[in-house]
């Protein structure tokens, strides 16, 4: 018996489609059915579109105000403070005006207030995030809630993100970080030599239900919630005031918004 | 064959060389690893429950941990998901720090039992803070 070329193509044409398919369509179901089933969010955890922040800094009168965020977040993240500024780690810190707003016009009578006053910095956790766009091993990536996290298993310490953020946000540890830990947190992993790090806005912490520390402890200097509900509070706040974000010329659109307040305007 | 005598000698030198290893180690073997799951945490567990138990089963923990481990990380970095659900419908809290190490405290008498008998060197502990221990 033989068959001509035709028979032939339709039997081979319809053999692969129905092999591969099936095979496909099954490994699709198990593969989805394990996982969906054994993994799931914390019920308590919060949820966004995009967190931001606004920081009021009218309200942060004295460096004790600057310290207190700081040190709270350092505490609970096992940040080491090395005690020179080269090796220096930092997921928040303060400067001032000229070094927060470089590329803002200031000009001789502006208020020398502010022209003096400090100014409270993290990672501004962008909606274009330079610093992921460098990261050669998706170490560091956007969440689907806007916190730019890092994945610290995959950091293989190129600091290439460094290179790329203009914030300033990044720090690398040059040394072990483990022994320059003031107060351990048990509950919170440290990093190790050679990775990069900085702020994460508590994703620990949201996922329990919490706001970032530095909003809690800061007195409401600094209000956490979704840029993209318009019924939130800090869109509630920057509806009524000014607010101005770091650098926004660079097109990286920080989620990091500042309110510089005065005395009984704005 | 020239220099038979030479080469004899020679092979049976080398066998003689080679198979020393085996023939010094035969009949001694390692000890065997012997993780060890009785810490406070696992005794008080068992007796609030009868039992001692993981996430899951003994024989699959056994053999998978490695697996869940790096399933449980990505879920947490990447996804944010931080529920496990076992395959007898209980729920657990994804933390490496927090949950299993709340159960197997004793690292050096569980984690490095195995790990040194099999000479892996799992980076964990690089970050993770392990729990304190008196015994050295």
């Amino acid at each position: 018996m033989s068959i001509n070329r035709r028979q032939f193509l339709k039997l081979a044409g319809a053999s692969t489609v129905l092999g591969l398919g099936g095979a496909t369509v099954l490994n699709g179901l198990k593969r989805e059915g394990l996982e969906a089933s054994q993994i799931s969010p914390d019920p308590r955890a919060l949820n966004a579109k995009r967190w931001g922040l606004v920081i009021d800094v009218s309200k942060l009168k004295t460096d004790e105000d600057y310290q207190r965020c700081i040190d709270a977040c350092h505490n609970i993240h096992n940040v080491p403070d090395h005690g020179n500024k080269k090796d220096e780690v930092k997921w928040i810190w303060k400067d001032n005006y000229e070094h927060t707003f470089p590329t803002t016009t200031e000009d001789e009578f502006m208020n020398h207030e502010y022209k003096e006053k400090n100014f409270l910095l993290l990672c501004n956790h962008c909606a274009q995030p330079a610093c992921v766009r460098v990261c050669p091993t998706k170490a560091t990536f956007k969440r689907k809630d806007g916190i730019v996290m890092q994945d610290m298993h995959r950091c293989i310490g190129c600091r290439f993100c460094m290179a790329a953020c203009p914030f300033g946000a990044r720090s690398f540890n040059y040394r072990d970080p483990r022994p320059k830990i003031k107060i351990e947190n048990k509950a919170f992993p440290t990093r190790m030599i050679g990775v990069v790090e900085k702020c994460t806005l508590c994703y620990e912490r949201i996922a329990i239900g919490e706001p970032p520390k530095c909003a809690e402890v800061s007195n409401g200097a600094i209000v956490f919630g979704d840029l993209e509900d318009p019924n939130s509070e800090i869109r509630k706040i920057m509806a009524e005031k000014f607010t101005i974000r770091r650098k926004p010329e660079l097109g990286t659109f920080p989620s990091i918004y500042y309110v510089i307040g005065g005395k009984e305007n704005a | 064959m020239y220099n038979s005598g030479k080469i004899i000698a020679g092979l049976i030198v080398f066998v003689a060389l080679f198979t020393f290893p085996f023939y010094y180690n035969l009949g001694k073997a390692n000890a065997r690893p012997e993780p060890k799951t009785d810490t406070p945490a696992i005794q008080e567990y068992a007796a609030k429950y009868g039992k001692k138990e993981c996430v899951e089963s003994k024989e699959f923990m056994r053999g998978e941990h490695m697996q869940l481990l790096n399933q449980w990380r990505d879920s947490v970095v990447r996804d944010g998901n931080r529920i496990y659900v076992n395959s007898a419908g209980r729920s657990f809290t994804i933390s490496l720090q927090n949950t299993c190490m709340n159960c197997h405290s004793n690292k050096k008498d569980f984690c490095d039992q195995c790990h040194n008998y099999m000479a892996v060197k799992p980076y964990c502990w690089s970050c993770h803070i392990q729990p304190k221990e008196n015994k050295s």
